[in-house]
């Protein structure tokens, strides 16, 4: 993983971590469906994509959302919409 | 403009034309439904025979009773045939376990096949069925599980392990739990392997007689003081789900029906179970989380006829834009239905945009056990109205005010409490261990919903509110009470009030106001902290969304705390309405 990802990933987890403080980062399966993992439900869901907009700067649009399943693929998502130096 | 009036053409619903017109109620009995299924007034009735066992011996037993979309795309069908000797074989597996008739059974699962075959094949040999919805933390299921005395919890061992493992000790009832190996990690202690009872129980006949009275289904609805109620309904309900699903749905034998509510909630055990089994009609069940672009392909590529949905879906799939729907036709999706919470006119209006089809309202609750009041096919739809009664139900509005007697009001456009005449077959039969709440429901023939309503001169019925300060998130009830005591287990907490806040999307969602103890300094880090601990206790579905610190809580002289008071603050109401809410407040705490 470059370090652009690593820091992507971590910005994520950190925003999940917000809405669900009780997840453990360490226990979640990265190829693995996020939601059902860490019991996020459908608010839950949009509040973190709302949050990824507002702190990323990356709109993650409904037709896409088949594409932000497990936090692999979000990590590769936001990387391909990220300009490489933004995240310092 | 959103029209006043979506106008129905008879081309629009030939057959509802016939069945779901309201006006046809005068022909109209539940004798008569009974007979059409070949059930004798007070004869044996079992749920699951006519839903599954039926079709099973029929010419279409090999049809597709469910299709079981997986999140990876793969599909699965499972034929009437199929369904009835799963159904036999886990009712066999239970009798094998000592389990037997008027035994509570819990189920706690994804939307996979395994749910509905434990469902049913508990409904054969008469045990009764409690659904828990997946998102339910460990308090929700062990409180529910304590209040029925369950001895059987079918889950997955994903779920057991991180919901239910720590629970055993408390819940010396529960004598088996059977697990569905999500995680391919073998044995678990205590617990037993659902596909290998599966595989070594009978596909012998397991069916044990049962009358129209027999309990059959236990669902647990929520109220504002006290411990979630569990409604009891009996075999008899099926009744209701048959004749609704055509009269309220429009549903017709070789269509192909989907139904998005989870089981875990009465609409999804209701009619994502029972009622398109007994019309013999095919089921989408899609396993995978809410995601806009893949609910299109399914209504899309599944070809789906009949679409039964909820407020909060239809408000996301506006919210995605027209964009998505582009390039997407629905040439097969001929009637949409909605239930939850009052559907707002745009997002009625919004069908017809979309799909080319407007949304029908309908409105019922987790006692009434199927839908009661509808706007059907063959109705024409007054955007933001949930209809009018189906046939074979009476409904009224009733003035309802402590110490006086209940009195119907038949002044069109006056708001009081919906009310509805018993005798339904899907009428609860009880809250289980709770005699005295069951019977403040009642006043004579009258059961009174809680529902504040209107009806206009032309019989159709208008939401208005609720008679009490239960909250509803996307279309579910939640109970401030269960929240409240979760959030004051925390030893940081001195006192906590939960409310339903407005939102655009859920209706409301959960807020908590939480006064700390002496001496405890507010700060994000405990607010995350109070946070987490309530979705760990409670699940996601039941735990506040928002935690705000408050340096008191308003209360009524007698001690309760003025939830309507706090939500006035959340709103920004003007400071002088709080003592008209004082006042409100101690009217109703004399009821």
């Amino acid at each position: 993983m470059s370090q652009q990802q690593e820091q992507i990933r971590t910005a994520v987890l950190a925003i999940v971590k917000r809405l669900a403080p009780e997840v453990d980062p360490a226990r979640i399966i990265a190829d693995k469906p996020l939601r059902s993992q860490i019991d996020l439900d459908s608010m839950d869901w949009l509040n973190v994509l709302a949050t990824i907009h507002e702190k990323l700067g990356v709109e993650i649009p409904e037709s896409d959302y088949g594409k932000v399943q497990t936090l692999d693929s979000i990590v590769a998502y936001l990387a391909g919409k990220i300009p490489a130096d933004s995240l310092e | 403009m959103k029209p006043a009036l979506i106008r129905k053409l008879f081309a629009d619903a030939p057959a509802a034309a016939v069945l779901g017109d309201p006006a046809d109620d005068a022909a109209f009995s539940w004798a008569a439904v009974g007979r059409e299924l070949g059930v004798a007034a007070d004869g044996e009735i079992n749920i699951a025979q006519l839903a599954v066992d039926r079709h099973a011996h029929s010419a279409h037993a090999a049809k597709a009773a469910f299709r079981f979309l997986a999140a990876d795309g793969r599909a699965r069908d499972v034929s009437y045939r199929e369904l009835a000797g799963l159904t036999d074989r886990f009712g066999n597996a239970l009798k094998s376990l000592g389990v037997t008739k008027g035994d509570c059974v819990f189920v706690l699962c994804g939307r996979v096949c395994e749910l509905y075959v434990a469902v049913l094949g508990a409904l054969k040999i008469g045990a009764v069925v409690s659904p828990l919805f997946q998102s339910f933390g460990p308090e929700p299921i062990r409180n529910r599980i304590a209040q029925a005395a369950g001895k059987v919890l079918v889950t997955t061992a994903s779920a057991y392990q991180r919901k239910v493992v720590a629970l055993r000790p408390e819940l010396p009832s529960l004598q088996h739990v059977l697990l569905v190996d999500d995680l391919g990690a073998g044995a678990i202690a205590d617990t037993l392997d659902l596909h290998a009872l599966l595989g070594a129980a009978p596909d012998t006949p397991a069916m044990v007689p049962t009358g129209p009275e027999d309990p059959a289904l236990l669902h647990f609805t929520s109220g504002t003081t006290g411990l979630p109620k569990g409604a009891v309904h009996t075999h008899g309900a099926v009744l209701t789900h048959y004749a609704t699903a055509r009269t309220a749905l429009d549903l017709q034998p070789d269509d192909v029906f989907w139904c998005t509510a989870d089981p875990g909630w009465v609409t999804g055990t209701s009619y994502g179970i029972i009622a398109p089994l007994v019309l013999g009609v095919t089921s989408i069940v899609d396993e995978a989380d809410f995601d806009p672009l893949r609910w299109i392909h399914i209504l899309e590529n599944e070809r789906v006829n009949v679409w039964y949905t909820a407020p909060t879906a239809i408000r996301l799939l506006m919210k995605a834009g027209p964009e998505l729907f582009a390039g997407h036709r629905f040439p097969d999706l001929r009637f949409i239905a909605s239930v939850g919470e009052a559907l707002n006119p745009e997002a009625v209006c919004w069908g017809l945009e979309a799909f080319g089809r407007p949304i029908h309202d309908n409105w019922w609750q987790s006692e009434t056990g199927g839908i009661m009041i509808a706007n059907t096919a063959a109705l024409d739809i007054k955007p933001g109205s949930m209809g009018r009664p189906l046939p074979g139900i009476a409904a009224h509005v009733v003035r309802h005010q402590a110490g006086e007697p209940v009195t119907v009001i038949e002044t069109p456009d006056t708001v009081g409490e919906l009310a509805l005449e018993t005798g339904w077959p899907s009428m609860f039969r009880g809250y289980l261990n709770q005699p005295e709440r069951y019977r403040e429901c009642f006043a004579g023939n009258l059961y009174l919903t809680g529902d504040l309503a209107r009806r206009d001169a032309d019989g159709y019925f208008w939401f208005v509110g609720r008679s009490d300060d239960v909250i509803k998130s996307s279309g579910h009830l939640i109970g401030s009470f269960e929240v409240e005591s979760v959030l004051m287990e925390h030893p940081a907490v001195a006192e906590a009030g939960v409310i339903g806040k407005p939102d655009a999307l859920a209706g409301e969602v959960i807020k908590a106001f939480v006064v700390l103890k002496q001496h405890i300094a507010p700060s994000e880090d405990l607010r995350l902290e109070l946070m987490g601990h309530a979705r760990r206790r409670l699940g996601a579905a039941v735990a506040p969304k928002e935690i705000a610190f408050a340096p008191a809580l308003p209360h009524t002289r007698s001690g309760k705390i003025m939830r309507r008071l706090l939500k006035a603050w959340e709103l920004g109401l003007p400071e002088g309405d709080s003592s008209t809410l004082e006042q409100a407040e101690a009217q109703r705490e004399k009821k």
